[in-house]
């Protein structure tokens, strides 16, 4: 056995290289804002995975190429394969928080779990976390988390869109009452996150709410679909992920479920969930946070920018979809944090304590938007202490066998009714882990 | 020459009876606990603390758990995953429960709790051998990761089911850096691996490798063999359970039922397998192999300058990672442990071998 002494040998200098990595890292160039990007580019999520990190990675490219940066501040970013695993983030987390020469800006962390994790190191470490459209419903409430941010509606209020639309469509939120309404949900943090809002609602407009569960990945969904066959509820709502969705969605042909009634979430309204399933798709219903499908302005910048130099991140075809366009909005989100936290602190590198700043006080109007060639896929928000999610603001999209296609006008998350259990949710948090509300100056 | 114990003479019971009899033995454990307990803490970055070296201790002491139930008493596990669970959240109920309780008991009890849970399904083991047995253990994997994430109350009603650890303070002192939570772990362990130690070495060990050797041999020369299986279910749901309130507080602060679930089993399993079943030593390299690798494996390209996508790197590691498992088995079934130990015998001889 010749190897063994080799093993050790190998051990050390796992050891020692892992160390001098981590040591270079932190040498650094000036004149850079280093963005981490945590992606899965792998694993069962992956379909919706990439194309929300291509969009991410062809932003940052687009500000580079063509602006050189954020007021001359260099972007450099790096991705990070996470696998949609709680652990696996974690250990993005940590290896990239230091790089750059400020360190990280801010976080994305792109999955419930991972945002939960890193919600507690967030006191700490001083980095903020961005969470477009999922994590913690009640870290809007900035007082309590001050460095999360879940920009541009939470599951709550996602959910609390759909059941307005579902009451539209029956003539009042009134008429529900009687009527069934099922949660067909992937069993995780991610999935459970609107099933308090949803029996808030049932409630209050006496309409009976079910709730099933599919295990992750969600491939086997039989026992959730036998149980609607029996039930038969008015409408399914899907709180599904990846493989899951097109997985419900021929379920849903093979129990005579309508498609029309069955109302997703926003990572369940993407062309990947819809595809697989082929032409039994036809009426399916989403909710877009914000955006959908489609190109605007911004989308040719990149195509002449980005992809035009040979450096798009993912193929030409797949700019515009609903993913892309997702990720392509979360960067800019960033960007333009970073752009306002610039304006206070200077021109420079920032810190991700300086970043956060930035995020709390960025003010985008219609004006801005247009500017930005983000409009008609963004509405104006505006971020403050009490509120991190910027705006509430939602549109159903239905999928037409080859188009995503709006059937609702925008629709506000009541905040009478989100408010006061983002509330209820924060001091309850705060009691448990310690922390004093307040909000953060500087 | 090296490992030459000739001259070594043993006067009394007390040296006949060491853990490790032979000198270089002890020089060679005193110079790893100098490296655990002074070097690392000195030189380490808090990338290195966080992401490799608590995951490895935490996951080496599962993996020794595991290794006292499978490697010495030969009753094959798939709950580890379950058991870690247990402990994780019967950690986390007494902390929140019990406010003012010292967070070591409170592990401890969760330990105590994992055991409980731990014979509970081990007793199906006093009838079934090898994969049926495999398949018992499966089953309460399944069971204890619908319980966590079914039951409200484990969760204290937390509407996502994801649970937060309170900090850790144990004399005064937090736990809260990577420093301190590193060496709070390798005290567990270090104390643990000797426990363990001292269990395989006396009666309660040789009565697991007898029943694991040939269990009817065992019980004709007067070994019971409910009291054998059911006790090796006991000491190694308790290191499982133990492990995985670490996991929990120390690791991820924060986690759902998926953090345990069936992979944590596997992995766990293949840290045994590869490090050596029946093999202290080998639970430690098996859980480094299993938990460092990956991650070498998917830093390499960059510190080498070799630009890949992120898609590539990681396929590049499952299949470099899976091919690797492979060829350590083909060429080393009994595993790592079993490297080193050639490895002793060889500088037993060296330079001059025969």
């Amino acid at each position: 056995m010749k190897h063994s002494p080799s093993l050790r040998e190998l051990l050390l200098a796992t050891v020692a290289a892992s160390s001098l990595a981590a040591a270079t890292g932190a040498i650094a160039q000036a004149n850079e804002q280093f963005i981490p990007s945590l992606v899965y580019r792998s694993g069962p999520y992956a379909p919706n995975g990439v194309p929300f990190a291509n969009g991410f990675a062809d932003y940052l490219n687009l500000v580079n190429e063509r602006d050189g940066g954020i007021n001359g501040v260099k972007i450099v970013f790096e991705e990070c394969e996470t696998g949609y695993a709680t652990d696996r983030g974690v250990e993005c987390y940590e290896r990239l928080k230091g790089k750059g020469p400020t360190g990280a800006a801010v976080f994305n962390p792109l999955s419930t779990g991972i945002t939960y994790a890193l919600t507690e190191k967030t006191y700490t470490d001083k980095i903020p976390l961005i969470t477009m459209g999922y994590g913690r419903s009640e870290s809007v409430d900035g007082r309590v988390f001050p460095w999360n941010f879940p920009l541009l509606g939470t599951y709550w209020t996602a959910a609390d869109i759909i059941i307005q639309h579902i009451g539209n469509l029956n003539g009042g939120l009134d008429k529900l009452k009687g009527k069934k309404i099922a949660l067909v949900y992937h069993d995780s943090p991610y999935g459970k996150e609107p099933i308090p809002l949803l029996t808030e609602r049932a409630r209050r407009h006496g309409f009976e709410l079910l709730t099933l569960p599919v295990t992750h990945p969600g491939v086997e969904q039989k026992a959730a679909w036998l149980q609607i066959r029996q039930n038969r509820p008015d409408y399914v709502l899907l709180w599904g992920w990846g493989v899951m969705n097109s997985t419900a969605i021929k379920e849903a042909v093979a129990v005579r479920y309508p498609r029309d009634h069955m109302f997703g979430v926003w990572w369940a309204g993407a062309e990947q969930d819809v595809l697989p399933a082929g032409s039994d798709a036809k009426g399916y219903n989403s909710i877009a946070l914000q955006h959908s499908a489609g190109q605007v302005a911004v989308h040719a910048e990149i195509l002449r920018n980005v992809h035009g130099k040979g450096k798009g991140a993912g193929p030409k075809e797949d700019v515009g979809q609903v993913l892309y366009n997702r990720g392509m909005v979360n960067a800019m989100l960033v960007v333009e944090s970073i752009r306002t936290a610039q304006g206070r602190f200077g021109k420079k590198p920032l810190t991700g304590e300086q970043v956060r700043w930035g995020i709390e006080n960025l003010n985008l109007d219609q004006g801005r938007i247009k500017q930005l060639g983000f409009d008609g896929i963004l509405q104006p928000l505006k971020v403050s202490c009490d509120d991190h999610e910027g705006v509430r603001h939602g549109r159903i999209h239905q999928w037409d066998g080859r188009n995503w296609k709006f059937v609702s006008d925008w629709i506000e998350g009541d905040n009478s009714l989100l408010r006061p259990m983002v509330e209820d949710a924060a001091r309850k948090y705060a009691a448990e882990k310690g922390v004093k509300p307040t909000c953060l100056k500087g | 020459m090296l490992y030459r114990e000739a001259g070594q003479f043993k006067t009394s019971y007390a040296a006949d009876q060491a853990v490790f009899p032979i000198a270089q033995d002890r020089l060679f454990l005193a110079m790893w606990l100098a490296i655990g307990f002074i070097l690392v803490p000195l030189i380490s970055s808090e990338y290195l603390f966080r992401a490799i070296f608590i995951p490895f201790l935490i996951m080496a002491l599962a993996a020794l758990g595991l290794n006292l139930l499978v490697g010495y008493c030969g009753q094959l596990s798939l709950g580890t995953g379950g058991f870690m669970a247990v402990g994780a959240y019967a950690a986390y109920n007494l902390c929140v429960r019990i406010p003012d309780l010292n967070p070591l008991v409170a592990f401890l009890i969760a330990g105590g709790v994992a055991t409980l849970v731990g014979i509970a399904f081990g007793i199906p083991s006093l009838r079934l051998k090898g994969y049926y047995l495999a398949v018992a253990t499966l089953a309460s994997q399944f069971l204890l990761d619908w319980v966590f994430s079914r039951v409200a109350w484990l969760t204290n009603n937390t509407p996502s089911g994801s649970i937060t650890a309170p900090p850790v303070t144990l004399f005064g002192l937090t736990f809260d850096t990577p420093v301190r939570k590193y060496l709070l772990c390798l005290t567990v362990l270090v104390l643990f691996a000797l426990v363990a130690k001292n269990i395989v070495r006396g009666r309660i060990g040789r009565a697991w490798m007898a029943t694991r050797d040939m269990d009817v041999a065992a019980e004709i020369i007067g070994i019971r063999p409910m009291y054998a299986k059911l006790s090796a279910f006991a000491v190694s749901s308790f290191f499982i359970g133990v492990a995985g309130a670490l996991w929990g507080f120390l690791h991820l602060g924060s986690w759902e039922p998926l953090a345990f679930d069936i992979n944590r089993s596997f992995s766990i399993l293949f840290m045994v397998i590869i490090g050596g079943l029946g093999s202290i030593l080998g639970s430690l390299l098996g859980a480094a192999f299993i938990t460092v690798l990956p991650l070498f494996l998917n830093q390499m390209p960059q510190w080498f300058g070799i630009a890949l996508s992120t898609a590539m790197i990681s396929h590049l590691e499952a299949m470099i990672f899976g091919a690797l498992i492979v060829f350590f088995l083909i060429v080393e079934p009994l595993g790592l442990a079993r490297l080193w130990r050639i490895a002793k015998e060889k500088l037993r001889l060296w330079p001059f071998p025969y």
